[in-house]
């Protein structure tokens, strides 16, 4: 059995911050062999944000790089220089495939265009991830994964009924446009392998984004009518919300789909007087009624904890669900029983536990490589082994620091 | 993916979108409802002038455009042998139901092997198909509470927050596309089909950003949190959405140049020369103690004195990561969509001609392809059972009053 769907594809990853990493990080957990090209001059920018090994800074200590970029290799080399672009154009002839993050303008900055690659590798699938796609009048413009979550339309409607936009804390569009990458990667893998040729992929990050908007979108267009925020309201069920439970910060979410399960909840809270009020008899009503609904629901919540709520509810059939930190996730007897948690040892920061592969395959279940890479640890292991330069070669380019 | 078959047996958004995704990639994608109630997007809208419509969910419409559509009654024996010869003929099978109903009707991925050992079976469910909670029932909002998302997102001081428009379903199907067509390139060398197993609560934990690294790397518990600043909530750089004049931008600076651009585009206050406020990258080096100067209420004050487009244009005219806030409005309107062509038009026999979001990315050899609507309820019955699986019209008719069709 092969443990990787993907043990044969090579990919030249130029990407940095989230969106690309991510769109890699989904490869390389498949069984890509990824080669991430980097500088000490302008590391990526995961590498110096928080959080930190033991609160210290440092290039190969922050979490958000080493979960990124698990199981990738690294390769400092220093592309401002000629033979640093031609080290790099030698890689991209034994490469599967390309990947980068940036507006048009950068990659042509180095000659290294899809046309311009296309024309030493005919068959490379080269992928795109910028901000607004590479054409149209706003081509060259910037933007990172909040901006995306902005100006799709997400981010507001996204927020408490009474309040302002919000971004999503987690920037959720990066690792969406990621996503989207992987899949675009993958049907043009498939197609390679039916006909031979490769492609270019256009993902514009304010597009992808877009197309996870549906209903607003449907709205506008069929009604006219910009929607706003909604806070935790479904526009059919409820209760639809979060309840504060016993303990700091406790919260369950509890949705309420239908009349059968609204009976079960009722029995399940052993059918308090205020559960048969004509106000709640049907879905319709406890709509229109249920910022008083939710009172009465969070009095009962408020006695236990989360985890309570959730026993008691699945048991009959009702979705409830403590919203989980952290320190919950890290735990979860749930992601912990399927594996997903992981734990990875990295050289200089030791243990680490991060999130595994998000789809299980049967066949080829993929997994996490290795750890992160050191910044430009693998230099002698893809211009040595890769490449066939002999130690002498490798050693001159150090000096004349095109590596380092 | 011109001559891949797709079998979608799917509700809602998780299923509909992955498999939407491989539709206009050019996979023939067959779509199984329940007769009479069919998908459950059909009932949730929304509804052009709020009149429900099974036939005018522009949510179904948008997730089921270039679908063919069948009914398929799963409850009765006739309807699943009609399912098992379906998963027979298909490369592709994509279900989100409860692990427990797909074995009770022997509709499971060892099942569906026997018959078929190319089959990839791709299962979408809120847990996976094993584990403690497998059998645990979860809407959205639900998951987006066990993934983790939910508590780290909103007002530390309210409650968490839900982000919103089936959040949870669209990042499925995008796992789920993934592991699917990563099942079907391993196929082009193993001749072998497989399941794929995609927990909704896993696609959301995957995505929290730094939230299970702050507690692997720290033991430090990420704090719900309006702003994309520090985690003391002190803004560092603007990272956040700020009011202006008309309406709102979201500014995202995450490096020393544009930070030093944006202090050019405000016209150089006179605390911005400060030299603590110059590499703000230091700051996270602060010792214990140490107090941070927070930028957050100087740039909300002078930013309300700008329209969101000379933010927007003299922003980006600097190379700075500042956007518009769009409204739906603003999305059908925003220039460089229109110029790229994102948007689509279909016409449809019962909701009409319409506009919907199109391609998310653009395959330069491949393009997305959207030739035919959404199926009408049962629409191209006739087509797959009688033409494809060659029952005569007669046992049609009697399969339709046996509610089986």
């Amino acid at each position: 059995m092969d443990r990787y769907a993907l043990s044969t594809i090579r990919i030249l990853d130029f990407t940095w911050a989230w969106a690309g990493p991510y769109c890699t990080k989904l490869l390389v957990d498949m069984g890509a062999e990824v080669i991430k090209i980097e500088t000490n001059k302008r590391p990526d920018v995961a590498r110096w944000l928080p959080p930190f090994a033991d609160d210290k800074p440092g290039l190969n200590r922050s979490g958000r790089f080493n979960k990124r970029h698990r199981g990738k290799l690294s390769i400092a080399v220093d592309m401002t220089t000629e033979a640093g672009c031609d080290l790099v154009r030698r890689i991209i002839r034994i490469s599967d495939v390309i990947a980068e993050n940036y507006s048009p303008r950068v990659m042509k900055k180095f000659g290294l265009e899809y046309e311009a690659v296309r024309e030493i590798k005919p068959d490379i699938i080269y992928v795109s991830l910028s901000a607004f796609g590479a054409t149209g009048l706003y081509k060259d413009y910037v933007a990172y994964g909040p901006n995306q979550a902005a100006m799709s339309g997400l981010a507001n409607l996204t927020g408490y009924r009474d309040g302002p936009p919000m971004n999503l804390p987690t920037a959720i569009a990066d690792p969406t446009a990621g996503l989207n990458g992987a899949v675009a990667v993958l049907a043009a893998l498939y197609y390679r392998s039916k006909t031979g040729k490769g492609q270019h992929i256009d993902l514009s990050q304010t597009e992808m984004f877009t197309c996870l908007v549906g209903q607003p979108i449907m709205d506008y267009v069929m009604n006219g009518r910009a929607l706003s925020r909604d806070g935790n309201r479904h526009q059919i069920m409820a209760p639809h919300n979060f309840y504060r439970c016993r303990g700091q910060d406790k919260w369950v979410a509890i949705a309420i789909a239908s009349d059968d399960e609204w009976h079960r909840f009722c029995d399940a809270l052993g059918n308090p007087s205020w559960a048969s009020d004509e106000k709640f008899s049907d879905q319709l009503s406890r709509w229109r009624n249920q910022e008083e609904l939710d009172k009465l629901v969070e009095a009962w919540t408020i006695n236990h904890t989360p985890y309570e709520v959730m026993e008691m509810l699945q048991k009959v059939g009702v979705a409830a669900m403590p919203a989980f930190n952290g320190e919950e996730i890290y735990h979860n007897p749930q992601l912990r029983q399927r594996g997903f948690l992981v734990e990875v040892d990295h050289p200089e920061v030791g243990k680490k536990v991060m999130p595994g592969v998000s789809m299980k395959l049967s066949e080829t279940p993929g997994g996490i490589r290795g750890p992160a890479p050191l910044l430009g640890e693998h230099n002698h292991y893809v211009f040595g082994d890769l490449l066939g330069m002999s130690p002498k070669e490798i050693a001159q380019l150090e000096e004349q620091a095109v590596i380092y | 993916m011109a001559g891949v078959k797709v079998l979608e047996y799917a509700d809602l958004i998780s299923g509909p979108y992955c498999t939407k995704l491989l539709s206009n990639l050019g996979a023939e994608v067959i779509k199984v409802e329940q007769p009479k109630a069919g998908d459950y997007s059909r009932s949730v809208g929304p509804f052009p002038n709020d009149v429900p419509d099974p036939e005018k969910s522009g949510l179904f419409l948008y997730l089921n455009a270039n679908k063919l559509g069948i009914t398929l009654n799963t409850k009765t024996e006739t309807g699943l042998a009609l399912f098992k010869e379906l998963a027979k003929s298909v490369d592709i099978l994509v279900e989100n139901h409860p692990p427990q109903e797909m074995e009770d009707a022997g509709l499971d991925y060892p099942s569906l092997r026997q018959i078929n050992h190319r089959l990839i079976m791709t299962s979408i469910t809120p847990f996976g198909q094993n584990g403690p909670y497998r059998d645990y029932k979860a809407y959205d909002i639900n998951i987006q509470a066990a993934g983790g998302l939910a508590y780290v997102t909103g007002d530390a001081k309210r409650e968490p927050l839900l982000t919103p428009w089936g959040q949870a379903g669209y990042q499925a199907a995008l796992n789920a596309a993934i592991g699917t067509l990563s099942a079907l390139y391993w196929r082009e060398a193993s001749g072998l089909g497989q399941h794929v197993d995609i927990s909704v609560q896993e696609c959301i934990a995957s995505i929290l950003g730094d939230v299970i690294s702050f507690y692997s790397y720290m033991g430090m518990v990420k704090p719900r949190c309006t702003t994309l600043s520090d985690l003391s909530g002190v803004t560092i750089w603007p990272m956040d959405i700020y009011e202006c004049k008309d309406g709102y931008v979201d500014i995202c600076i995450l490096e020393p140049h544009q930070w030093q651009s944006f202090v050019d585009l405000i016209g150089n206050p006179g605390w911005a020369s400060d030299p603590k406020f110059e590499d703000r990258r230091l700051l996270f080096e602060r010792t214990e103690g140490q107090e941070v100067p927070d930028l957050g209420p100087l740039i909300k004050e002078i930013l309300k004195k700008y329209t969101v487009d000379e933010l927007f244009h003299g922003g980006q005219q600097r190379r700075i990561p500042i956007t518009p806030v769009n409204d739906a409005q603003g999305v059908l309107h925003f220039p460089q969509l229109k110029e790229r062509g994102f948007f689509v038009e279909i016409d449809h026999p019962e909701a009409g001609r319409l506009t919907y979001p199109g391609a998310p990315f653009k395959l330069s050899e491949t393009p997305w392809s959207l030739e035919r609507p959404a199926p009408l309820l049962g629409q191209h019955n006739k087509e797959i059972f009688s033409n494809r699986l060659r029952y005569p019209k007669m046992e049609l008719v009697k399969m339709a009053e046996a509610g089986i069709i």
